[in-house]
């Protein structure tokens, strides 16, 4: 999918260029464009190490086991066909606070043990189970607490207050998540009315 | 409104001061943990790249053209009367799909239009209140053999539709509008 948009974005261009005269802009954009993708990423680097270093203590620390622990209630319930200490519900958790704190790294392989789990939990199927989709629809909708790339980013522009969109990006997020539980809610209960 | 500028600005460096603190009490080695940890932000910044760069060119390319431009004409009534500014449509369209390609848009849109203008602050958002609803998908699922999807695609899309839409909402009550 992203190898279409990718090529249409540059073929339309170019077709474009032909038809309206501008292939001296296109020229210029190439190699300006490239230019800068590189600069923004080196200006990446300072808030990425930082903001991982801080992450690696927290981890450390336990600070992101004790924040599972805490959220454990919550979670159960969004989970009902999951036993409260099976050890879906742990990795569940740690891919749950990984993604808070923006480690995208170390929650991957935590979501797919925790969808192996899964799995397991509804005999081995193919096909995925109620729960699987609930924690998927979870994901999808992010639960980043602080956006650093983005604040990154909009430092490197300088940005007269670059930390200025963490608020409505947490309203944001939580707007986000709230409703893709209650997609998934709503997507379960016609199921279950169907079968 | 003030109470979320004021979250914005606190947030950080309380949950910075509260991560050491707690670290020391713990008799974590916090300095040794730290830059430990900050070598995998030089991985990522430098292992995006390529990705960065591939997709700053096509929309360069895309915008010079002067094709970017013909296409918001056509959609720029319909969109405007919804108050959707429709400089946001590729972005939107893009986050689900990829991870990179929706940051380089972001970082495009920022660039163009200024980190504190409308549609910065607004692409700001939506790219960090929405994921890859595509890349966890094929990753979760291809990992554990999953063939039959369900209602996972569905659920994922319009849940990140329903995150597009409260980023616009938030954004405009916040910072006002354009």
């Amino acid at each position: 999918m992203v190898n279409i948009i990718w090529v249409m974005l540059t073929a339309i261009g170019i077709v474009f260029a032909m038809i309206n005269g501008t292939m001296s802009e296109v020229n210029e954009a190439i190699f300006n464009g490239a230019k800068e993708a590189v600069t923004l990423c080196i200006g990446l680097i300072s808030i990425l190490v930082f903001w991982l270093g801080m992450m690696r203590i927290a981890e450390d620390a336990g600070l992101l086991k004790k924040l599972a622990s805490l959220f454990r209630p919550v979670v159960k319930r969004l989970f009902p066909e999951v036993p409260g200490d099976h050890p879906a519900m742990g990795y569940i958790l740690s891919n749950m606070m990984a993604n808070m704190f923006g480690l995208g790294n170390a929650a991957t392989p935590l979501g797919i043990k925790a969808m192996e789990e899964l799995k397991q939990l509804n005999g081995g199927k193919n096909e995925a189970s109620r729960s699987m989709i609930t924690f998927l629809a979870i994901n999808t909708s992010s639960l980043t607490l602080i956006p650093t790339t983005v604040i990154a980013i909009r430092m490197n522009y300088n940005s007269a207050s670059p930390t200025d969109i963490v608020g409505p990006t947490l309203v944001a997020t939580f707007c986000s998540t709230l409703a893709a539980i209650m997609i998934d809610r709503y997507f379960y209960y016609r199921r279950t009315r169907k079968g | 409104m003030e109470i979320v500028s004021a979250v914005s600005l606190w947030l950080i460096p309380i949950l910075i001061g509260f991560i050491l603190i707690y670290g020391t009490f713990k008799k974590v080695p916090t300095y040794e943990s730290f830059t430990e940890g900050g070598k995998e932000g030089i991985k990522i910044a430098v292992s995006i790249i390529p990705f960065l760069v591939g997709m700053l060119v096509a929309i360069s390319v895309f915008r010079a053209s002067g094709a970017l431009e013909y296409f918001m004409d056509l959609i720029r009534p319909g969109l405007n009367a919804i108050g959707v500014p429709p400089d946001i449509v590729p972005l939107a369209i893009i986050r689900p799909i990829s991870g990179t390609a929706a940051l380089g848009m972001t970082s495009d849109l920022i660039a163009v239009h200024g980190p504190d203008s409308f549609i910065g602050r607004l692409a700001s958002v939506l790219q960090g209140s929405t994921d890859t609803t595509f890349y966890v998908l094929t990753v979760y699922f291809g990992a554990v053999g999953i063939k039959k999807m369900g209602d996972a695609l569905k659920v994922g899309l319009l849940a990140d539709l329903a995150g597009i839409i409260a980023s616009i909402v938030i954004v405009t009550i916040v910072f006002g509008n354009m």
